[in-house]
């Protein structure tokens, strides 16, 4: 054991050895070790396929519909719930969306605005059961689901509409434009990717300073290097690669600033710590002082808002909305943030351990396909990576 | 007298902590053996290890039962050697009937089919030899917690048990239902059966225990006969491995003229039964800088009162006026008693009280977290610092702020959910059971906490089923009793006869 910190004012936390350290944190770095792992294995085994500049770019694009409701449905199961509509909720909107644009000629932006708020309402509609009357989230999704698959498929008559303007496609197959005008590197992607991945890495050290001061630390020093180290090259590399193809896709900037905000929100505001208190004790978090209901159907809310975004980009994706879209979505979704960490029973998991969940499925997805492996053997697969991450999960804890 | 259990320098370890070291334990056959010791003394872990939680393998040492050295792998096969262990959280099936739960696990069926009139008959002698007259097929959760722990017992007895243990089985029974548990254990007594009784109430044992073992900080530190006539200074001064002088730290009242809340005709009816009153027309006062008691027997409507002022936590119907630093105040949710100055620290503090799977840090400041944040950010250093303070000034012992609250133990969960109402800075600060289940150390520090508390201007109001704790804290006493209060006294003159008597008169009357 090693003892840190100058300032002598609060009790400073002993820095555990590194072994130590990582055996109380193997929760929040098994995942990341798995992803890690789980790419390496498929770029051998693909034989480089998998990073290649063309292929990277697909796996973002085929996987950004999920994590944008992965993000949603952490706030949803972190609060002590679950939405198991946003799969039906998700293809509602893109059927809305087609009706608007290509039936009746409403303008793309007018009508994608139209289709958030129509998001808005839905999660609301079914968050508002769930608070105020406290109505089982299971069911009152479960009946959601059913209800908007019915919509979908009466709103497009049981037929695909489509195509959609090319403005619109752009949402889901645009790349940002290079201003910098590269020649075979798209330059002003790799400069956002360079210039944010140097964004992460001066917070992590501010934020380890901040902690230093109030002696917080737990982190052992070498860990701190790894990892940040880790992620720099990991994202210089990864935008190095799709500046190689064609840049940055619009909908990883999407992502991207998602992820940051769902961050910053569930981490360092206290509507975040707030929803993680309900999650983990409700009675307790009322009795603080904490409205419950509120925050509860604000989730939910939220939840639609991101469903619906979702729908856009994958309407967007295929360029027609069928009467089949976003079957069976929320369970990737779900998944995912179970994948990520997140507890069953609410008040646990992360914004990007469910990232990094979502993309655990969509590497395997990716790889497999590459692979030639079939769908079926695919399902079999992905079934047992979540029960194993999840048991993975509850023997940690029963050590720790 | 043989003996009937003997546990022979046992070692249990956990990664990084011992929990018990070389422990020997010697228990007589028919005798009432009383193991005492604070809080994480290692007390339950042994029991564990008795009971084959911890099986056979993962402890040192040797279980010498009835003569032979024992191996249990599980509870099962500690059961079927007639040891039977009840632990403090009862574990009851809420919504079977006391039959069905007496013989849950060891159901009267033949070939899987269960002979209900069998279960029902065996169950109906069972209660009755606890003493209960109730029907086998009343469903477990409409009885009080005192009959429930009866039943507990007759599953014991199902069991045809030769050692019985029971894990604090006063800690949430009223004065009334104690008295007929431990005479319960006398009897059993008298027909042979051998009990370890684990207990922080030191009048309780001293009643009924022939022997107690004292266990300090994972090693059994004494082993005293009270047939010889033990005080319970004695086992005090074993248990926490110092001598306290006064269990109940100096008083020193600095009470002002200002009153601090005066609630009027408050009344409150049942959540569910609309024609139950909980309360009835309750009015009272507390003054800056005192420590204000409530006393009553279980059920006599203390904690439904402190919730209805809270935010509207508990009940409905409530009418009434509260005042606060002589203005009415709006209690209609518990943002708005937490913003006019009330505080309420529950009885309960694992289910009502923390967030157990996070950390001190972010419990702290739970109930004012716009007071470590600027607007909505969360700022961490401020967050820190906070806990960091309440950590020290409170004594919580603990790793550090980042170490979960569900690890800590009873006393420090406590000063945890303290420390919240603290940093919420409220004026009237109600806690309701502030010790329970807490040992003799912890308890003296959260006596202290209070006194300098109220030294400090703030008006304390204490919920405590234990008289002689509100006898040594507070300066003024109120007793209810059936949702009324039925008298007021000064501390200075009160004693645990009058407050009985007022209550039991109380009952007469209506």
């Amino acid at each position: 054991m090693t003892q840190t910190t100058t300032n002598t004012q609060p009790t400073p936390v002993a820095v555990k050895s590194p072994i130590a350290f990582l055996r109380s944190h193997m929760r929040e770095y098994g995942i990341l070790f798995a992803l890690i792992a789980i790419m390496a294995f498929f770029q051998v085994a693909t034989g480089g396929i998998l990073l290649k500049p063309v292929n990277l770019t697909n796996l973002i694009l085929q996987n950004s519909y999920i994590i944008i409701m992965a993000i949603g449905m952490l706030l949803v199961i972190v609060a002590g719930h679950i939405d198991l509509s946003v799969g039906s909720v998700m293809g509602f909107v893109g059927a809305l969306a087609a009706v608007m644009i290509v039936n009746w000629g409403v303008p793309y932006f007018i009508a994608g605005l139209l289709c958030l708020v129509a998001g808005a309402i839905i999660g609301m509609a079914q968050g508002f059961w769930v608070a105020y009357f406290r109505i089982p989230s299971f069911i009152v999704t479960l009946a959601g689901m059913l209800v908007f698959k019915g919509l979908t498929l009466w709103l497009l008559a049981g037929q695909s509409v489509g195509p959609f303007p090319k403005q619109f496609q752009l949402i889901a197959s645009g790349f940002i434009p290079d201003l910098l005008g590269g020649a075979d590197l798209n330059l002003f992607s790799l400069l956002i990717g360079v210039l944010v991945a140097t964004l992460i890495l001066v917070l992590a050290i501010r934020n380890r300073t901040e902690a230093a001061k109030s002696g917080s630390i737990e982190e052992p020093f070498s860990f701190f290097a790894a990892k940040n180290g880790l992620i720099f090259i990991a994202l210089v590399y990864m935008s190095y690669l799709m500046a190689d193809f064609r840049g940055l896709p619009n909908v990883f900037i999407v992502m991207a600033l998602l992820i940051a905000v769902y961050s910053f929100v569930t981490s360092r505001t206290t509507i975040g710590r707030r929803i993680y208190a309900i999650g983990g004790n409700e009675k307790a978090a009322m009795l603080s002082g904490i409205n419950s209901q509120k925050l509860t159907f604000l989730t939910f809310a939220n939840m639609g808002v991101l469903a619906a975004l979702a729908g856009l980009v994958f309407a967007a994706r295929l360029n027609t909305a069928t009467p089949k879209a976003g079957a069976g979505f929320e369970l990737d979704v779900i998944a995912a943030v179970f994948i990520g960490g997140a507890s069953m029973s609410g008040g646990v998991g992360t914004v990007v351990g469910a990232v990094i969940g979502a993309f655990i499925m969509g590497v395997m997805n990716n790889g497999m396909s590459i692979l030639g492996i079939g769908i079926d053997w695919q399902q079999c697969i992905k079934g047992l990576v979540l029960l194993a991450a999840v048991i993975f999960d509850v023997m940690n804890k029963k050590k720790g | 007298m043989s003996v009937i259990l003997e546990m022979r320098a046992i070692t249990k370890e956990f990664p990084g902590v011992k929990a018990l070291d070389q422990v020997s334990l010697s228990v007589e056959e028919g005798e009432i053996h009383a193991l005492v010791g604070e809080n994480g003394a290692g007390k339950s872990t042994l029991m564990k290890v008795l009971s084959g939680v911890y099986p056979h393998g993962s402890y040192t040492g040797d279980i010498v039962y009835d003569g032979q050295i024992k191996a249990f792998r599980g509870i099962s096969d500690s059961e079927a050697d007639g040891i039977i262990i009840i632990h403090q959280e009862l574990a009851l099936v809420p919504l079977l009937s006391v039959a069905e739960n007496i013989f849950l696990g060891n159901e009267r069926a033949s070939k899987g089919i269960i002979d209900w009139r069998e279960t029902n008959r065996r169950a109906a002698e069972l209660l009755a030899r606890v003493g209960l007259k109730e029907h086998p097929e009343t469903l477990v959760d409409t009885l009080g917690l005192g009959k429930q722990q009866l039943i507990e017992i007759a599953k014991a007895l199902s069991k045809n048990v030769r050692l019985l243990i029971l894990d604090e089985p006063t800690s949430s029974l009223n004065e009334t239902d104690s008295q007929k548990l431990l005479d319960l254990l006398l009897e059993f007594k008298a027909r042979g059966i051998t009990s370890i009784l684990i207990s922080h109430k030191l009048n309780e044992i001293s009643r009924v225990a022939d022997t107690i073992t004292v266990i300090r900080d994972g090693s059994a530190v004494s082993r005293l006969d009270c047939r010889e006539g033990i005080s319970e200074d004695r086992i005090i001064r074993d248990m926490v491995g110092r001598s306290l002088d006064d269990r109940y730290p100096a008083r020193d009242p600095k009470i002002q003229a200002e009153t601090a809340m005066e609630v009027r005709n408050w009344c409150v009816t049942h959540p569910l039964h609309n024609d139950r009153q909980v309360v009835k027309n309750v009015s009272f006062h507390v003054k800056k800088g005192e420590v204000l008691g409530i006393a009553g027997l279980m059920g006599a409507g203390r904690t439904e009162l402190a919730m209805s002022l809270f935010g509207r936590s508990y009940g409905q119907n409530i009418s009434g006026t509260a005042l606060i630093n002589g203005e009415e105040v709006n209690l209609s949710t518990v943002r708005r008693a937490i913003n006019a100055g009330l505080a309420y620290a529950t009885e309960d503090r694992k289910t009502y009280g923390l967030v157990l799977d996070e950390t001190i840090r972010r419990n702290v400041p739970l109930a004012d977290l716009e007071g470590v944040a600027n607007g909505v950010i969360v700022d961490r250093t401020k967050e820190a610092d906070v806990a960091n303070l309440y950590r020290k000034r409170l004594n919580i012992k603990s790793s550090s702020i980042e170490q979960e609250t569900v690890n800590l133990s009873g006393g420090n969960q406590q000063k945890v959910v303290l420390s919240k109402w603290l940093f919420a800075d409220p004026d009237v600060l109600i806690l309701d059971e502030p010790t329970r289940g807490i040992d003799v150390g912890a308890k003296f520090e959260i006596y202290t906490v209070i006194r300098d508390l109220a030294a400090s201007g703030k008006a304390i109001i204490v919920i405590s089923s234990e008289l002689p704790e509100l006898l040594g804290i507070t300066d003024r006493l109120y007793v209810m009793n059936e949702g009324r209060f039925v008298g007021e006294m000064p501390t200075a003159e009160a004693s645990q006869e009058k407050i009985m008597a007022t209550i039991i008169r109380s009952g007469d009357r209506t």
